[in-house]
């Protein structure tokens, strides 16, 4: 279905200072649906047509505000809150580390909002419009500049139009026919995008249903990388090595974190065979303080402050009854008391019976701070008056 | 451009900035000659063959690498960033001139730039893709490259937001898609340009269908403007973020040779040094070639090697600041690394640098040396290979000897590495010279609005504009 119609008169000047002047007269005889096509922006010509300015800033600035808000919520929301991120202690919001993310979204906000809302206020795209079947016009895009009133305007007259682009000194004057074509979509394709709307609401169907709903089977993982990670595991035999082994036996000559034995009463609380029964090391003020403090932190959660057992870990395995538990011995038991420095080194290096052992955890020379401080404490338990200086008898009576 | 007008470099003063007994129609007919002619040059053809070989073996290498894994290149432990950082930092350097010259350059109203604007713009954007492909590529387990994005998923973690890694992504993210659209937003007129001359109807298609249906309507002009103004004004801060944010990645770690607060500024001078090297490699065989020197003049160059000459030097004061610093701080680790810098094993590297980005371009003091186009031509390559030793230095010279000697490590790039730093060539060469052959090089509409005639009583004549025999449309084309 074609019918034509008249779309308005277009008329073209060779100059910049043509069109200005074009410009003002179209202005001042009070026609409102014109406009002017240049090879480039003309300087003047906004003043001369009487362009109102763009409200394109704004729909800018509000844009990179959202971004800059979207910005500071998200690091807010995703590091501190939902997935707290502990990294080197900082804390988990602070604007500083978070200012660089919230700089680029409110920048990338603005820009797409400068792209897309100019060409929103152009209505742009449109790729057709009536001028573009006047050969002449495409002129408008190389070196001539071109005015067109539109047969919209309440005040069109073709012939007045007409006189006042020739008294203007137009190059050309010409009335445009615009042809008017059927725009709707045919049936079948219309059709194929309503069923292609559909099947794209699909995925996220699942998506929602998989959120809200309960399931008895694993996460789905898009990469099942991290299920099956390629490795060896102890004792395993790997075809990399001459022996098959994976585990690699010491290199000659070295000696391994926490093997070293230089001094077999120091390092092992062996002496011939026998328990060591003095000190191996400078007894002072210090390695008792030290002693105390490594004490506490790696032995009263089991064998409490005092050293009676009644730690935390034992009462929390009393309250709930574990079949499994072994109750700390009490430190204080004549059995424990009895023994030599050299045992008590090594029931913290080694362990006994159900008690791990703390090598790896404690290096030597506070494991025998803890053996005197352990001495220290048996003492306080089984001490009496006389043990107390003279003079400071009376204080504590 | 509108407003612009008014600081118009005066012609009397200066050479003009478009040469030559050009007006309108022939300016139009320069530019577009360039993707009209049925044929482009010889040269064109040759190394374009070679850009596609190149690309092919960009392409093997990451096959190669992604079905192998991390271990084809060079990087082992103490030097685990090696050469694919060395190439991205190389690249996005590279890609500051374009938005500098297109941003920058506009809000300080330097009207000098519109000859050169598009055609650096493309050159960051296809650089900027080179730099990106690199950090891809070295994570190693590329199908998971998602991850940096946050994402709600299954496993219901996020990415660290307080990673310069991250800041990266988004800063280099956002650098490429805010110099799409200004590049894009720019050439849309010219496109119209091209669609209103085509002959065929693919091109007519292919350029209709980008040019949106341009009309060059004053009213669209007006929105046009203020959106060009709007974008140059975000992307200047832009520029000089993405640079700061990539030196984050070295400044914020704590190794010795890295962690420095001169990282950001001595980043970004470097980087606009490198980009206008770049610009003046491609400008300078690109006007040969397609007969553009009545657009981009010797006036131009000269201007260009006058920001080599200042960017050079500032990188230099750099340079001698770092030294200072490791001094002057009293930090003997920090002396280390600037002493085995300068005199470890990777003393050819800085002297190489120095010379390069120093010493080279010392020469543009002098006129005769910024007007003789095979010295220009020289010292910009120059340029290049220093600002990719400067990388270099920074990364390998930093990592080789760390605070364990037992794991000092002398770095060697395998053959891998270096096919897939020439394959980025090949990448980028491909994708500008596709630019050259099919999109308007220089900013038709602008150039147009620097020429006298563009300007009521500003000495423009009617006449000039008018009936120039070369200023016809093609007849009506194929419908
Ligand atoms: C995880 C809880 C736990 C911690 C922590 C712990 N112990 Fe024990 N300890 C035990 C248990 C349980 C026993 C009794 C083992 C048994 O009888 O099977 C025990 C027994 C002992 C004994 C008696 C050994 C003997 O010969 O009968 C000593 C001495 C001892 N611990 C010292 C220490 C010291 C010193 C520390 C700190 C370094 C420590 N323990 C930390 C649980 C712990």
């Amino acid at each position: 279905m074609t019918s034509s119609r008249v779309y308005g008169v277009l008329a073209s000047f060779t100059s910049v200072e043509g069109i200005i002047e074009a410009a003002k007269a179209v202005k001042e005889a009070g026609l409102t649906k014109w406009d002017c096509h240049t090879p480039f922006p003309v300087h003047g010509l906004d003043k001369a047509m009487g362009v109102k300015m763009t409200k394109l800033p704004w729909i800018v600035l509000g844009c990179g505000l959202s971004g800059l808000a979207l910005a500071i919520w998200l690091q807010w929301w995703t590091n501190a809150v939902d997935y707290p991120f502990i990294i080197s202690g900082k804390p988990l919001w602070s604007i500083p580390a978070n200012v660089p993310i919230m700089f680029e979204l409110t920048v990338l906000f603005s820009a797409l909002s400068t792209f897309f809302g100019m060409w929103m206020l152009n209505r742009l795209p449109r790729w057709y419009h009536p001028l573009f079947s006047v050969p002449s016009f495409r002129r408008a895009t190389s070196d001539r500049f071109f005015i067109v009133v539109e047969a919209d305007d309440p005040a069109y007259q073709a012939p007045e139009i007409k006189a006042l682009f020739e008294a203007q000194g137009a190059a050309t004057v010409e009335v445009v026919e615009e042809t008017i074509t059927n725009t709707d979509w045919p049936p079948k394709i219309k059709f194929a995008a309503w069923a292609a709307a559909g099947l794209l609401m699909l995925p996220p169907a699942f998506v929602v249903k998989a959120k809200f709903s309960t399931s008895e089977t694993p996460r789905l993982h898009l990469v099942p990388d991290m299920d099956h990670q390629p490795k060896f595991k102890a004792q395993a035999a790997s075809s990399l090595f001459a022996d098959g082994r994976a585990m690699r036996m010491p290199i000659d000559g070295t000696v391994a974190r926490g093997e070293l034995v230089a001094n077999e009463a120091l390092h092992t609380g062996f002496l011939g065979g026998e328990y060591v029964t003095e000190f191996p090391l400078p007894v002072d003020e210090f390695l008792m303080e030290r002693g105390r403090e490594r004490f506490n932190i790696y032995c009263t959660a089991c064998h409490g402050v005092s050293g009676l057992g009644d730690g935390m870990v034992n009462k929390r395995a009393q309250e709930i009854v574990s079949p499994l538990w072994v109750p700390p011995l009490s430190l204080h038991a004549e059995t424990v008391i009895s023994q030599p420095p050299g045992q008590l080194f090594q029931t913290i290096s080694k362990g006994v019976r159900n008690m791990p052992g703390y090598a790896q955890q404690i290096p030597v020379r506070d494991r025998w701070a803890i053996v005197l401080y352990l001495k220290a404490l048996q003492r306080s338990q089984s001490g009496s008056l006389d043990d107390v200086p003279l003079q400071l008898r009376n204080t504590i009576r | 451009m509108a407003d612009g007008v008014a600081a118009v470099d005066d012609p009397i003063r200066k050479p003009p900035l478009v040469q030559g007994e050009n007006d309108f129609a022939s300016v139009t007919d320069i530019v577009c000659q360039v993707s009209e002619t049925p044929k482009p040059p010889k040269a064109w053809y040759v190394t374009f063959a070679a850009a596609l070989g190149l690309l092919g073996a960009l392409g093997a290498s990451i096959v190669y690498l992604i079905s192998t894994g991390v271990g084809v290149w060079g990087n082992n432990q103490p030097v685990a960033w090696g050469w694919p950082i060395v190439n991205f930092v190389f690249w996005v350097g590279i890609g500051h001139a374009g938005t500098l010259i297109s941003a920058v350059l506009f809000l300080f109203r330097q009207t000098w730039r519109t000859a050169i604007n598009r055609f650096s713009e493309a050159m960051t954007i296809f650089a900027v893709i080179c730099a990106g492909m690199f950090p891809a590529i070295h994570v190693g387990r590329i199908w998971v490259i998602y991850w940096v994005f946050p994402i709600p998923n299954q496993m219901e973690m996020w990415p660290n937001f307080r990673s310069p890694l991250l800041w990266d992504v988004f800063a280099v993210g956002t650098y490429f898609t805010v110099s799409l659209l200004f590049w894009y937003m720019g050439m849309v007129p010219d496109l119209a340009t091209l669609r209103d001359r085509a002959t065929s109807r693919v091109r007519r298609m292919m350029y209709g269908v980008f040019s949106l249906g341009w009309t060059g309507s004053n009213r669209h002009w007006h929105r046009y403007e203020r959106a060009y103004l709007l974008l140059a004004a975000l992307a200047t801060p832009l520029v000089l973020s993405v640079h700061s944010v990539v030196s984050f990645d070295f400044a914020v770690s704590q190794l010795p040779g890295w962690h420095t607060t001169i990282f950001p500024p001595y980043f970004v001078a470097g980087a606009i040094f490198s980009g206008f090297a770049m610009v003046l490699s491609l400008a300078i065989p690109a006007r040969e070639l397609w007969g553009l020197k009545d657009l981009i003049t010797t006036r131009h160059i000269e201007l260009m090697c006058k920001v080599i000459l200042a960017t050079g030097m500032m990188v230099g004061y750099a340079y001698s600041t770092e030294f200072f610093v490791a001094w002057y701080s009293g930090n003997r680790y920090e002396g280390f690394a600037f002493i085995n810098r300068a005199f470890g094993p990777y003393w050819w590297a800085y002297t190489l640098m120095v010379s390069c980005n120093v010493l080279v371009p010392q020469i543009f003091w002098f006129k005769k040396m910024r007007t003789n186009m095979w010295v220009v031509f020289i010292a910009a390559a120059l340029v290049n290979v220093g600002m990719w030793f400067e990388r270099f230095v920074i990364v390998v010279s930093s990592l080789n000897r760390d605070f364990l000697p037992s794991s000092w490590h002398y770095f060697t790039p395998t053959a891998i590495d270096l096919l897939t730093f020439l394959g980025s060539f090949g990448l980028f060469l491909t994708l500008f010279l596709l630019f050259c052959r099919y999109l308007p090089q220089v900013a038709i509409a602008e150039i147009k609005g620097v020429m006298p005639q563009a300007h009521a009583g500003h000495g423009g004549s009617a006449a000039t504009a008018s009936d120039s025999p070369s200023g016809q449309v093609p007849p009506e084309g194929v419908k």
